[in-house]
């Protein structure tokens, strides 16, 4: 992974020294509110409706098992035990106290970490596939790309006051994991007819309010043109974008106002400027950035003899076979195989994990995984490098934990906001659904059977919970102030990314189990063969599913 | 005298933030944009307003020697691209922020280009000249270090 020189160390040190100050100034009553709040949004930190939150940036979702250490020993010191991994890979603390935050800056800054624009109307954290590195499907990895894009993102003087948040994604494989069409710019690396890897770049996708896919800015781009081709999308946002409304403010309301023609013409107006200039990449930093992202110390293994080991394993103990088929994947690497850890146990917030279980989890990573863990948009996290002969032994420590549960793929596994429990930007709770789902479809022989959903629920129209794109898509609505849930269907994050259609009327918190049950029957009673839940959708549409649901509600 | 910070020093001089609603070129007061333009003669000062085009002022870049960008409030950051735009397509002269941009900000404005400040709020004028240089490491090519980190890891690399 990435690591520091003297450089970043310098930045995210003066970063900290900064924040100091402007708390210090803060409460010393030298900063108005006003003033405060844009300073300390971009160093993570919001305040919400028990205590402020603050949100650490996870780059691209990947940590040493020592920032995994030091985030347990944070969140035992400075909060109530326990974080929570956010749909942008990031990682969040709900109860810190505003006067310790510097301190606990300068704890992450000892282990190369930081909160830097985790928040705020700048450029956020840029998060791309959680299987970067060991997918069989990838043409190159991600990850260097992302850091050249964080440190160039990183306290950009030009772009710390844009219209609104930005947010980047980065695709290097067949199978889209990043969800790239749903980011204000996606960056897909694809040959061209040469051959060549260079960049598909998309612009204006996002969720939220209007949730738009991008559209294709460029079919191709060479890699040393990156930055100022960015830079120059930035710039036309930052001085075209609207700042009258918040809510028409994100770059895909004025890809969609000029239309993505002459977008694209005021964007190449801008790269006239800064094309070949000095933020042109060179050679030398492309390796650079990539001499961090070389494969670990494999070992040379005979994959054959590990998986019939394995499959024999799984047909003496049936709980360790539902967890090795549902919880683990393939890795390019005969042998090994990248593991899910699902932070999705019924009961628990989903994407909430604690000190105790993030130190075992650092353990294990240093013990089975070349010491590195990721974290996934959607809510879990991952052990990416796993011998298959350990997998057994690894399962048995998980299970221990409460880390075993082997859902991953299916509805259980469901992404989630904070909502209104902690958030105050949420119309209503989502957590409680989520936690009534869950216990709904604990019956496992049931919940293989309905093969994979997603299911994704948000508290409030800003979708962290990226419902748009959920199959199931659940929606927290206020209805003169009492919480109501809005569902829609088919929506996807994969390469045939779409937004999900609604359903019809909101339902109470209580009917949404009863309704995801009958949206699942119904699917059972329809579906063809093999055919997954949006298979099914996509062939019928969603008239029957209307009609079920609605027939039982009268 | 408003005062302000030059060549990183507080100083004063009579320039005031332009009047909008005036046909008329009020003394002491930056033109606008479209006083400016409708000027008989070639004036050598202009302020920028948020919504202003930057590229109005292209063919009179060798002949300003102040332009002036207000932000009326400082959320509002288009001021800091039009910056980069006017250094980038040459122009040499003063560049003076305006208005309502907090101390927390000058450091990044000066990045962009800025070289002069002159805050609505002159009180805190000292803090604005401590918040000049909060950084001594950038990642970014900018108007004050032309060339990215990356650029100058490079030279270092090749050096060892």
């Amino acid at each position: 992974m990435y690591i520091y020189d003297q450089y970043d160390q310098r930045i995210v040190d003066e970063r900290v020294a900064q924040f100091r100050d402007q708390t210090r100034r803060y409460l010393a009553g030298e900063l108005s509110d006003a003033e405060f709040l844009p300073l300390r949004l971009q160093n993570g930190l919001y305040v919400q409706r028990l205590a402020p939150m603050l949100r650490i940036a996870v780059p691209y979702g990947l940590l040493s098992s020592k920032q995994v250490r030091k985030l347990a020993h944070i969140t035992r010191h400075y909060d109530k035990g326990y974080a929570h991994v956010s749909t942008r890979q990031n990682i969040q603390l709900n109860w810190p106290l505003l006067e310790e935050v510097p301190d606990i800056l300068a704890e992450l800054a000892s282990v190369q970490m930081h909160a830097i624009q985790t928040s705020g109307n700048c450029i956020r954290n840029t998060t791309t596939d959680q299987f970067a590195g060991v997918a069989a499907d990838e043409r190159e990895d991600p990850r260097p790309w992302c850091e050249i894009i964080r440190q160039w993102s990183t306290l950009h003087p030009e772009f710390a006051f844009l219209p609104r948040k930005f947010k980047i994604a980065v695709c290097a494989s067949e199978e889209d994991r990043a969800a790239i069409h749903a980011h204000d710019i996606g960056v897909e690396l694809l040959p061209n007819a040469a051959g060549e890897l260079g960049f598909k770049v998309l612009v204006g996708g996002g969720l939220g309010r209007t949730p738009v896919m991008g559209s294709v800015i460029c079919e191709w781009l060479e890699k040393r043109h990156l930055l100022t081709y960015l830079e120059s999308i930035l710039r036309v946002y930052n001085q075209h974008g609207r700042r009258d409304n918040k809510y028409k403010a994100r770059i895909k309301i004025l890809v969609k106002a000029m239309g993505i023609d002459a977008f694209r013409d005021a964007v190449e107006a801008e790269w006239a400027l800064l094309k070949d200039g000095p933020s042109t990449l060179t050679e030398c930093e492309i390796t650079r950035a990539q001499s961090f992202f070389t494969s670990p110390a494999y070992a040379a293994l005979d994959g054959r003899s590990s998986q019939e080991a394995l499959a024999a394993r799984a047909a003496t103990d049936p709980i360790f076979g539902n967890w090795l088929a549902r919880n683990t994947r393939a890795h390019r690497v005969p042998g090994y195989r990248a593991v899910t850890i699902s932070l999705k146990a019924t009961g628990i917030a989903p994407g909430d994990v604690t000190d105790r279980q993030l130190e075992l989890l650092a353990d294990l990573a240093d013990r089975y995984s070349f010491g590195e863990l990721r974290t996934t948009h959607q809510q879990n996290m991952v052990l990416a490098d796993v011998e298959e002969a350990a997998l057994y032994e690894l399962w048995q420590h998980l299970q221990k934990a409460g880390l075993a549960t082997a859902n991953i793929g299916y509805i259980t596994d469901l992404i989630c906001c904070p909502g209104g429990d902690y958030c105050s930007l949420a119309n209503a709770k989502s957590i409680p659904v989520a936690e009534a789902i869950q216990a709904r479809f604990e019956d496992l022989d049931y919940l293989y059977d309905l093969g994979p959903v997603e299911l994704n629920i948000s508290g409030c129209m800003n979708a962290c919970g990226h419902h748009h794109i959920g199959h199931i898509g659940i929606l927290g609505v206020d209805k003169k102030g009492a919480e109501f849930y809005q569902v829609s269907l088919g929506g996807s994050q994969s390469k045939d990314a779409a937004i999900g259609k609604i359903l019809g009327p909101s339902f109470s918190q209580e009917a949404v189990p009863d309704v995801v049950e009958n949206l699942l029957g119904t699917f059972v009673s329809l579906r063809e063969g093999e055919e997954t839940f949006l298979q099914t959708y996509n062939r019928v549409g969603i008239e029957p599913f209307k009609e079920r649901v609605y027939a039982k509600a009268d | 005298m408003p005062k302000l910070i030059k060549n990183d020093a507080v100083s004063s001089d009579s320039w005031q933030r332009a009047l909008p609603d005036s046909d008329q070129l009020a003394k002491g007061h930056f033109p606008t944009l479209a006083q400016w333009q409708a000027a008989t003669e070639t004036l050598p000062t202009v302020q920028l307003q948020p919504g202003d085009e930057v590229v109005t002022l292209v063919e009179a870049l060798d002949t300003l020697e102040l332009i002036a960008v207000d932000f009326p409030v400082f959320t509002d950051g288009r001021g800091f691209s039009y910056a980069r735009e006017l250094r980038q397509r040459g122009y040499r002269g003063e560049l003076r922020a305006t208005g309502e941009f907090m101390p927390d900000q000058v450091h990044y404005l000066r990045r962009c280009g800025f070289d002069a400040f002159q805050p609505a709020d002159a009180s805190r004028i000292e803090e604005y000249l401590r918040q000049l240089r909060v950084f001594s490491e950038h990642y970014q090519a900018s108007v004050d270090e032309p060339l990215p980190l990356f650029r100058r890891r490079d030279s270092e690399s090749q050096l060892a």
